[in-house]
């Protein structure tokens, strides 16, 4: 190669520098950009490299135990493991979820179901397994080496109802927080995948019951593999919820379930009459809550919620009946508050059976009739000609005026959710309305005097008013939860106390008395009082009423029985209340007394 | 000027840079390593370790050898690199580029070699040139000795380091004299291929183009071909796109959009950021980078080898590190300057050209200026091939500095 090039001496000291400055120019345009990423936007950087690798694992807080008035556990947790996922994306996601369906059997709904729930928190770890079993978390630890990252098993306590059926209406169950309930304001304070309490006492008691959960702060890696924790922010335990001690008394419920009729609906509410206190609480046909724990699938709870007996419905508080015979008491109270009458007014009309009133014939429940008698003797023997009489004596403007003074006019305000409010008219405005201004007459009254007609009451309320009758005459506010002072009385009834103790002496005689209704079920060694009642049902079979307490001298337990579709009160509801109170007594009257004696 | 100096090392301050920026880039391979979970990586900054002794010894050796020497054996490296691009081609399989020959554990990349070769090829060509070309069509030689390596890796395929051939190629036109107008002409259809995803731009571009050859009165000839070539890259775009591999494709999207897929192709680069920029002014400290530690930054030894240091070191690091390279391409450009031998300048000239190409697309992609092509850094990214190419590279560097040194 011959060297015959002009110079490059010539143009290259120009193009060199060029060159020069163009590595200068290079050099710190890149320094520039450093400088941006590295210093003017180094927080927002920082905090998404944070953001990369910590989270925040919550520690689930134990649940409070429930316990009984004796210290029985009546929900209680026991070990359980959840299965967590922290998502490092959502292709990543699936895989896992697709991986762990293999191991926990999922189904692909509810894999889906885990994708949704992604979609919405997509930076929070994802329970997706609240139950897991032993087999199965070995099975995951055993496969670990080979599963993807971010699968979590943490200890996880579950509940358990020992009790099952028998008072799955009182204690209620706990889920995971749904999204509807995380809209709402009672749950502000609460994450998703939160447990919280579904009704019952689990529901309203949940904010003692719950606790607050911690936060574990890990450090994880690319793929969602926890290294460790996180030395930067502190783990913060939780709290453990608190226990919670109802007036519930375990064995008496479980005599409850025991004496009413299997295959029946219906419901039995027992009251302390002094204090309110719900000593029991059945409702027929229950369910198990524990089949809510952990692994429940939705399909489940619609199979629960679509059976023809309405399992979940809580009759006791929240169906509502006609009270029957039993409102004749109500009656008998406005009618001797009045004035209109004592414990030995007769009526005009002796029962013969029926009464003609107008053109219309009004039956008594029996066709015998009962003859002459006082109202004491009405009471006792469930005299409804008697009532006919004492209704339109009354008069049906004063008799709507009244009921609610006698307590009807609100529900009790028991600490349960879903309380259903009695249903009263309440004025004769509410006829007009309701059937037009000639499509009814007085002789309403007629029919509301034997509890009948536009009337409608819980369990719970009649029982209620009953307590009312077997203490001083005060309504007492129910009560579930023992924890706090007793409750002040929901009010009283508008009656002297010796007219109180009047009305009880015919509930007396209406189990003790030749002629009582419910004579059939008086007890040996306790003075039981009591009326029952029919409950006319227009889709079939009488419902049966009866309302009883013992001992009449000094009521210590208050029972109300309602058997949907049961017939006469006192065949079918008045035994259950009698021998309900017979082993209530048996237990605890005597043990009680041996407590004040050595005691006090 | 034939004066033997065996002991004339060259230029000091370019030893003392690039060994310097080697070591640190061991030492920084040795924290690319240091992960909270078992990694491939892990260990492998003794490798780089052994390849740099290897390199160095290859440096010593190579520096002994005389410019004359090189230039005769020009040809012989040129035919072996294609060579072993195309044996690539034929063995390589599987998916994604096929860049490696191996014989056992070692593995040695042929597209370092051609880099190198094709330089010297059109350093040759320049110096067989009396004048500076004044027509393009007198270009033909250099676009071909460049377009035969390129389309063997373009066909790995490999658009990084194949674009690397095109700046090699322009570098040795500036550095031959060829007139800046001419040199733009030159260059005007690589423009309009980056512009044509814009059919508003590529439209001005080719506007320009008219414009310019009109002022610069060029041939008529030239002119229309200049032109023709234009609007050929405007129209070949798509196909050319289309003939992409999708992971091409994706790493230019996610260059032009990286949020779109956080957690797919933008993945890369939003890590690299997000390490960069969570350094700050002094970085976490030597193998503490919490990315890289938890292994959100991918290609920690290779690619993202400067994500590393500006977790760990920060922003001082980062800029300690660009001045070094600025310093150390700015002396090669002194020794390409210097000397009077045109060969030895053109190749001094073109290897600068390498250099900074490559730190351009390293470390502009790094911080999301440049799409992500896949090169390494030289001297600190883990990789023997490159390494040694890099050592061979400075000797012939050091041997025309030395030469000039103890010149006339």
């Amino acid at each position: 190669m011959s060297s015959i090039n002009p110079p490059p001496e010539l143009y290259r000291r120009g193009r060199g520098r060029l060159a020069r400055w163009i590595v200068v120019f290079i050099v710190f345009a890149l320094s520039v950009q450093f400088f941006r990423i590295q210093i003017l936007k180094h927080t927002t950087y920082a905090l998404r490299s944070d953001k990369n690798r910590i989270r925040d694992l919550p520690i689930p807080a134990a649940r409070g135990t429930i316990y009984d008035r004796n210290g029985l556990v009546i929900a209680e947790n026991v070990p359980g493991y959840s299965i967590v996922v922290l998502p490092s994306s959502i292709d990543s996601f699936r895989v896992v979820l697709d991986t762990v369906a293999v191991i926990l059997g999922h189904s692909s709904e509810k894999t889906e179901r885990l994708m949704a729930t992604y979609r919405q928190h997509p930076n929070r770890p994802i329970i997706v397994e609240s139950d897991a079993s032993f087999a199965e978390v070995s099975a995951i630890e055993e496969r670990r080496a080979y599963l993807p990252g971010g699968i979590i098993v943490e200890a996880a306590p579950k509940r358990r109802y020992p009790a099952g059926a028998a008072l799955a209406h009182v204690v209620g169950y706990v889920a995971e927080i749904s999204d509807e309930e995380l809209q709402l304001a009672e749950f502000e304070a609460y994450a998703p995948g939160a447990i919280v309490g579904q009704t019952g006492v689990e529901r309203v008691y949940d904010r003692v019951l719950a606790g607050t959960p911690g936060a574990r702060v890990v450090e994880v890696n690319a793929l969602g593999r926890v290294v460790g924790e996180f030395r930067g922010r502190e783990t913060v335990p939780a709290v453990p919820g608190r226990d919670l001690y109802l007036n519930i008394d375990l064995p008496l419920q479980r005599k409850a379930v025991e004496l009413f009729p299997d295959t029946m609906a219906g419901a039995v509410v027992a009251l302390d009459p002094k204090t309110g206190a719900v000593l029991a609480m059945y409702s027929a046909p229950s369910y198990d809550p524990n089949v809510f724990i952990g692994r429940f699938e939705p399909a489940e709870w619609l199979e629960l919620n679509s059976d023809p007996g309405r399992p979940l419905f809580n009759r006791a508080i929240s169906a509502l009946y006609a009270p029957g015979s039993t409102f004749k008491l109500v009656m008998a109270g406005i009618a001797l508050r009045e004035g209109e009458a004592d414990m030995d007014t007769e009526m005009p009309i002796p029962c013969r059976g029926a009464l003609r009133y107008y053109n219309r014939t009004f039956r008594d429940w029996t066709p015998a009739g009962h003859g002459t008698l006082g109202l004491f003797g009405a009471i006792r023997e469930s005299c409804d000609v008697y009532f006919y009489q004492l209704g339109i004596k009354l008069t049906l403007e004063d008799v709507l005026a009244a009921v609610p003074d006698f307590g009807f006019g609100s529900a009790t305000g028991i600490d349960l959710p879903s309380e259903a409010s009695g249903a009263f008219p309440p004025d004769t405005a509410w006829y007009t309305r309701r059937y037009g201004r000639r499509g009814w007459t007085n002789s309403v009254v007629l029919n509301l005097a034997i509890g009948q007609g536009e009337n409608a009451q819980s369990p719970l309320k009649m029982a209620q008013f009953f307590s009312a009758l077997a203490s001083d005459g005060s309504l007492p506010t129910p009560r579930v939860s023992r924890d706090g002072p007793v409750a002040e009385p929901a009010g009283r009834l508008p009656l002297r106390l010796d007219q109180v103790m009047d009305l009880r002496s015919s509930l007396v005689a209406v189990v003790n008395e030749e002629g009582g209704t419910a004579r059939g079920s008086r007890l040996r060694r306790w003075t039981l009082a009591g009326k029952t009642g029919t409950a006319q049902n227009p889709h079939g079979e009488d419902h049966a009423w009866f309302i009883g307490f013992a001992p009449a001298e000094d009521p210590a337990i208050v029972a109300a029985v309602l058997v949907e579709a049961g017939g006469h009160g006192s065949s079918m509801a008045a035994p259950i209340v009698a021998r309900l109170i017979d082993s209530y007594l048996q237990r605890y009257d005597g043990e009680n007394r041996a407590v004040e004696t050595s005691g006090g | 000027m034939r004066e033997k100096a065996p002991f004339n090392i060259g230029d000091p301050v370019i030893l003392a840079l690039t060994l310097g920026l080697a070591l640190f880039g061991v030492g920084m391979i040795f924290s690319a390593g240091e992960l909270d979970m078992p990694s491939s990586v892990t260990g492998i900054w003794q490798k780089q370790a052994v390849w740099l002794a290897i390199s160095l010894v290859v440096f010593a050796l190579a520096l002994r050898v005389e410019i004359r020497w090189i230039e005769w054996v020009t040809p012989i490296a040129y035919a072996l690199a294609i060579v072993g691009l195309t044996l690539v081609l034929v063995l390589g399989s599987g998916e994604g580029p096929r860049s490696w020959i191996r014989y056992g554990s070692i593995g040695f990349q042929p597209s370092e070699l051609a880099k190198l070769a094709t330089i010297l090829v059109l350093a040759r060509l320049v110096t067989g040139r009396a004048r500076p070309a004044d027509s393009l069509w007198e270009l033909w030689p250099f676009v071909a000795v460049v377009l035969l390596p390129l389309t063997l890796i373009m066909a790995q395929p490999d658009l990084g380091t194949a674009s690397v051939f095109v700046a090699i190629l322009i570098a040795s036109l500036y550095w031959s004299g060829l007139s800046i107008p001419k040199l733009i002409l030159f260059v005007s259809p690589l423009v309009s291929l980056a512009l044509a995803f814009s059919t508003f731009f590529w439209g001005v571009w080719v506007l320009l183009i008219v414009a310019f050859l009109y002022r610069t009165r060029a041939y008529l000839t030239e002119s229309l071909a200049v032109l023709l070539a234009n609007v050929a890259m405007g129209v070949v775009v798509l196909p050319v796109w289309r003939s992409l591999a999708t992971y091409q494709q994706v790493r230019i999207l996610a260059f032009l959009q990286p949020e779109a897929d956080p957690r797919g192709a933008g993945w890369h680069l939003i890590q690299s950021q997000v390490a960069i920029g969570s350094g700050g002014w002094l970085g976490k400290g030597f193998t503490m980078g919490t990315q890289k530690r938890l292994a959100f930054l991918p290609e920690q030894h290779t690619d993202f080898i400067f994500a590393v240091v500006g977790e760990e070191i920060g922003f001082v690091g980062i800029v300690l590190v660009l001045v070094c390279f600025a310093v150390l391409l700015w002396r090669t450009l002194l020794v390409a300057e210097r000397t009077s031998d045109n060969f030895a300048s053109t190749v001094v000239f073109g290897i600068f050209a390498l250099w900074l190409a490559h730190l351009v697309a390293n470390v502009g992609m790094t911080v999301g200026l440049l799409p992500i092509t896949g090169l390494p850094l030289p001297f600190l990214s883990y990789g023997g091939s490159f390494l040694l190419v890099s050592f061979v590279a400075l000797a012939a560097i050091q041997r025309v500095a030395a030469e000039h040194r103890s010149g006339p």
